[in-house]
């Protein structure tokens, strides 16, 4: 038996199909679908159906959707998966801060059962008990990873959660007659966007906090911020440099004193799952992503959830309905006077809540620990051997350890050899790997952030390190090659800029027809 | 942790974990966590019940629990209010399960080339749907998109106050409520109780040239038709402000598409469009306007945008506008983008793909016969007023049991027993209609259900 001695698959290619636009494949006269006509005795009572509607709302021109035969529909979308890299066939640490993990097969099949999947969300309490008994329990498990008092799924993801607690800022505010003048949110810099931009949708001045050479926000800067006008606190901790800010507890403490309220930003929890939690930082709220954390998968972006727990003093401004247990039977509250109302339309995306309490079930109170100490474990590794890597850095906080993830920077070989993060990320791609530049804005130069998760064997870890320094060499030796990466992917180096200029762009089939081929 | 690894958690080998630590010169994995002072350790045991590393054990727990819901499979169901119980072609569950895109996040637009060229034929597809030149990349829901469109409106418009129809969903006016205040005031609009149209009186007095938008739904979430839509697009531009329009896509086979009655952003929810209901966790929300810089430049959604290569002659896609989202400027995007519903976006374009325009037109058709058809055979029984609102329908529709002299909810309790879900319940929501019902049907419900529900209605009704 022979093994390999290498670790990087320099033979790679993706699949390219030079698969056709769904438009293109258009032959009057094929059919994809059949919907059978109403069944025998209906038209004889009710007619054509569309005489009962006035003319002016009949339409008048089919739409332009396209006709295909079934299998042809299939062929397309099954050759458009195949150039999709997903995180099953990706050893996808390069998308960090988004914890991308291992999404156990079994837990696809138990949401897809049809008593989940076909069950409507009025459905009298009687028939849903096994759904509403899910909520309630992942509400259990959450209170205790947390330390919180009571879970929300209502939020549809993270951004979502972070808005809710926004709300809830502001109701508790109103409540107390101080909504018009506490008009400020304290976030930091490494924060997520959305900790920025959610505060700012619900009219809230925002006031960043930058980093010190820690990479961490400075208490006395704090200080300077808060006062009488201080609403309060969204922080992420450990940031997104991965760095755990170990005078949180402070933070929280300092919002308080002012008349604040804090909501924790727990996008990063993976690695300190029964570590350390947000009650005895002093928070007032927090919030998990289910489709990071809690292993359900990303969907190329969404259906994900949000976990939106608070204290007891904040459960009266959750959004309704809140799932209720009376020892014997479940219920939905929507008696909760002082509610933020809803967010989302019914109950918030059940089947992912469905995912994540099976992951917690199959990994259990002391499996969660291990989760979260072997991630930690693994980004130490990655830490260690990529700063080796020539060109790499890790900015902040030099010699010290990180949680879960590190923000990297490539500036040196940015300086050296003109290649940049954004090129690295196209070259990646080449060797069936995917790295993510987008962490805007660029407070650390040519940024990169990896997050190896708990997922990864050693070995995987290890191909992802030799490609990284493989592409360092590249750059080192022949840059031009790595500026006009990728070569081995679906398709080659695109030009944006007619993404940026509005004569050009082409959001959609009709708007490409009308700019770019009826003008030749 | 056992010694055993877990089958999540490969380098929980004792052997390979001492390794990494010897490598990264830790003597213990407490190390690592030295920056975490001790007043914040958690040095309790999480109350979570212990693991069931076995994937049998773990499938049977949860089937088990799963087993005290009664699906719409095992039921007939009228329920809709929002959300549907359309059949979903076997093709579209095929894809939306396929693990690249199930497993898939945010790749760059060439390893990820698949989910920006199945997304941009989703925006083309719902585009061709609606009549409109946008369309965006799912958001999460009804309630999310008709929120952003209304925002869109305030900031495009630069003005503080919209116009909601007091006849759509109240859970959706509590959701534009919050997400909309305090920056964009909203106010809404009656109706006529006895055909549910809007009340264009009420809205002539309400409007100013303080109004960023007026928004209403059509099919309305009563049901019924909305029939004066240029009247009120007529009204809205008259005061320069934006007409805002919630809508079924599946019903576009088949009905006006709003943009030709003179709207300018058009939402809704395409969970109808392949997805399922999931208990309320199908749901996913579209936008749509025409191409105007000014416009576009407001939606907070990813939009992806379609090229095609001078020298290779391959398509490509990105995204466009991208400096337009709080990913790129934070508090100074617009709104904020994150993750939400993307794949029942991709099932979305499946479905429609598969429909193409002949079967979009018959699902319409079958519907409006069907639903014409349950009115009917309701509005037979004794006490019984179907449709209860006096305007043409789509495939759902208010039942009045005023007449009836018993509860919407006792009778729902009563039809439960034969495993019957009866409408959903309005009198609380809409109390001046007292005892009446939102009756729904969709292709699933076939003409012997709908006889055997007549029959059985009748029977708890007291017989004739």
């Amino acid at each position: 038996m022979t093994t390999r001695s290498f670790k990087i698959r320099n033979n790679f290619h993706q699949a390219k199909w030079d698969e056709e636009l769904i438009f293109e494949l258009h032959k009057p006269g094929e059919r994809g679908f059949v919907v059978a006509p109403v069944e025998e005795g209906i038209a004889e009572e009710v007619g054509d159906g569309l005489s009962a509607l006035p003319p002016s709302m009949i339409r008048k021109q089919a739409p332009a959707l396209p006709e295909i035969g079934q299998m042809r529909v299939v062929k397309h979308f099954m050759r458009l998966s195949q150039e999709n890299l997903g995180g099953d066939l990706n050893i996808d640490i390069g998308q960090g801060t988004c914890t991308i993990k291992y999404n156990p097969k079994i837990n696809d099949v138990l949401a897809g059962n049809p008593k989940m999947a076909r069950l409507h969300p009025l459905q009298d309490e009687s028939t849903v008990q096994g759904a509403l008994e899910v909520l309630h329990s992942l509400d259990l498990y959450m209170r205790e990873i947390s330390g919180m008092d009571r879970f929300s799924f209502q939020p549809a993801s993270g951004s979502a959660a972070i808005l809710n607690m926004v709300s809830i800022i502001q109701a508790y505010h109103r409540d107390r007659g101080e909504a018009e003048t506490r008009d400020e949110i304290i976030t930091t810099i490494f924060s997520h966007p959305s900790d920025a931009a959610a505060a700012a949708v619900k009219g809230y001045k925002v006031i960043t906090l930058f980093q010190n050479e820690d990479g961490l926000p400075e208490v006395e800067d704090l200080k300077k911020a808060i006062g009488p006008r201080t609403a309060g606190l969204l922080i992420t901790n450990p940031e997104d440099t991965g760095i755990f800010n170990p005078r949180i507890a402070e933070f929280v403490q300092l919002v308080h004193e002012a008349g604040g309220l804090c909501g924790y930003d727990q996008a990063n929890v993976n690695g300190i799952m029964g570590i350390t939690r947000a009650k005895e930082a002093g928070f007032d709220m927090c919030f998990f992503n289910l489709h990071k954390t809690f292993g359900t998968p990303h969907g190329c972006g969404g259906p994900a959830g949000g976990a939106l727990g608070v204290t007891k003093a904040l459960k009266e401004f959750l959004p309704v309905p809140l799932v209720e247990f009376d020892g014997n039977t479940y219920s939905l509250n929507y008696d909760v006077p002082k509610s933020i109302g809803k967010t989302r339309a019914f109950y918030g995306t059940v089947q992912v809540a469905l995912k994540a309490y099976a992951w917690i079930r199959a990994l259990g109170a002391e499996g969660l620990r291990e989760v979260s100490e072997i991630a930690v474990l693994n980004n130490n590794y990655l830490l260690e051997k990529i700063t080796k890597i020539r060109g790499a850095s890790a900015p902040f906080a030099k010699g010290r350890r990180r949680i879960e993830q590190v923000r990297y920077s490539w500036e040196q070989l940015y300086q050296d050899t003109g290649v940049t993060t954004e090129d690295i990320a196209y070259r990646i791609a080449d060797y069936g790997m995917h790295l993510w530049s987008s962490h805007h804005p660029y407070i650390v130069p040519q940024p990169f952030t990896v997050e190896p998760t708990e997922s990864y064997s050693k070995e995987e870890l290890d191909e992802y390190i030799a490609v990284l320094a493989k592409i360092s060499e590249e750059a080192y030796t022949e840059p031009e090659m790595v500026r006009t990466a990728p070569h081995r992917s679906v398709c080659h180096r695109i030009d944006h800029h007619d993404f940026d200029d509005p004569a050009k762009w082409a959001i959609t089939w009709r708007l490409y027809k009308r700019k770019h081929m009826d003008k030749k | 942790m056992t010694e055993r690894a877990h089958p999540y958690i490969p380098n929980s080998v004792p052997e390979v974990k001492a390794a990494m630590l010897a490598e990264i010169g830790a003597r213990s994995i407490d190390d690592l966590y030295a920056d975490i002072p001790e007043t914040l350790r958690f040095r309790g045991k999480l109350n979570i019940p212990g693991a069931m590393a076995s994937e049998i054990q773990l499938r049977k727990h949860v089937e088990k629990i799963l087993d005290r819901n009664t699906s719409c499979e095992e039921a007939i169901s009228f329920l809709g209010a929002g959300c549907y119980n359309h059949y979903v072609p076997a093709i579209c569950d095929e894809i939306s399960r396929r693990s690249e895109f199930l497993t898939a996040y945010a790749g760059e637009p060439y390893e990820d080339f698949g989910r920006f060229q199945t997304l941009w034929e989703y925006e083309s597809l719902m585009a061709e749907l609606l009549d409109m030149d946008i369309c965006n990349v799912p958001t999460y829901d009804w309630f999310q998109a008709a929120s952003t469109s209304l925002r869109m409106a305030g900031r495009y418009t630069q003005r503080s106050r919209a116009l909601v129809a007091a006849n759509i969903s109240p859970d959706r006016l509590k959701a534009i409520r919050n997400y909309c205040e305090p920056v964009l005031r909203i106010e809404t609009v009656g109706f006529d109780p006895k055909s549910g149209l809007l009340d264009v009186a009420d809205l002539k007095g309400k409007l100013s040239c303080e109004v960023a938008a007026v928004y209403f739904e059509n099919p309305s979430y009563l049901g019924f038709l909305e029939t004066q839509g240029q009247l009120i697009a007529d009204l809205a531009h008259a005061c320069g402000a934006l007409l805002v329009v919630g809508a079924d896509p599946g019903s576009l086979g088949v009905l006006t598409p709003p943009s030709n009655y003179g709207a300018d952003i058009v939402c809704g929810d395409i969970q109808t469009l392949g997805n399922h209901m999931n208990f309320g966790g199908g749901m996913g929300g579209f936008i749509a306007s025409r191409d105007e810089e000014k416009l576009v430049m407001e939606y907070p959604s990813r939009l992806f945008g379609v090229t095609r290569s001078e020298a290779t002659g391959e398509w490509g896609f990105g995204d466009v506008a991208y400096d337009r989202t709080s990913f790129a400027h934070r508090e100074k995007g617009k709104e904020f983008v994150g993750t939400a519903a993307a794949l029942h976006g991709i099932t979305a374009g499946v479905y429609l793909a598969l429909m193409g325009p002949d079967g979009m037109k018959e699902l319409g058709v079958h519907l409006l016969q069907k639903a014409q058809y349950l009115a009917k055979r309701m509005s037979t029984i004794n006490g019984v007023k179907a449709p209860g609102l006096v305007a043409p329908f789509y495939k759902e529709f208010t039942v009045d049991f005023n007449g009836t002299g018993l509860t919407v909810a006792g009778i729902n309790r009563a039809l439960l027993k034969h495993d019957i879900f009866g409408g959903k319940d309005l009198s609380m929501d809409f109390p001046m209609l007292g005892q009446s019902a939102l009756y729904c049907v969709t292709e699933l419900v076939s003409r012997e259900e709908i006889d055997t529900f007549i029959t059985t209605l009748d029977g708890i009704l007291g017989g004739k």
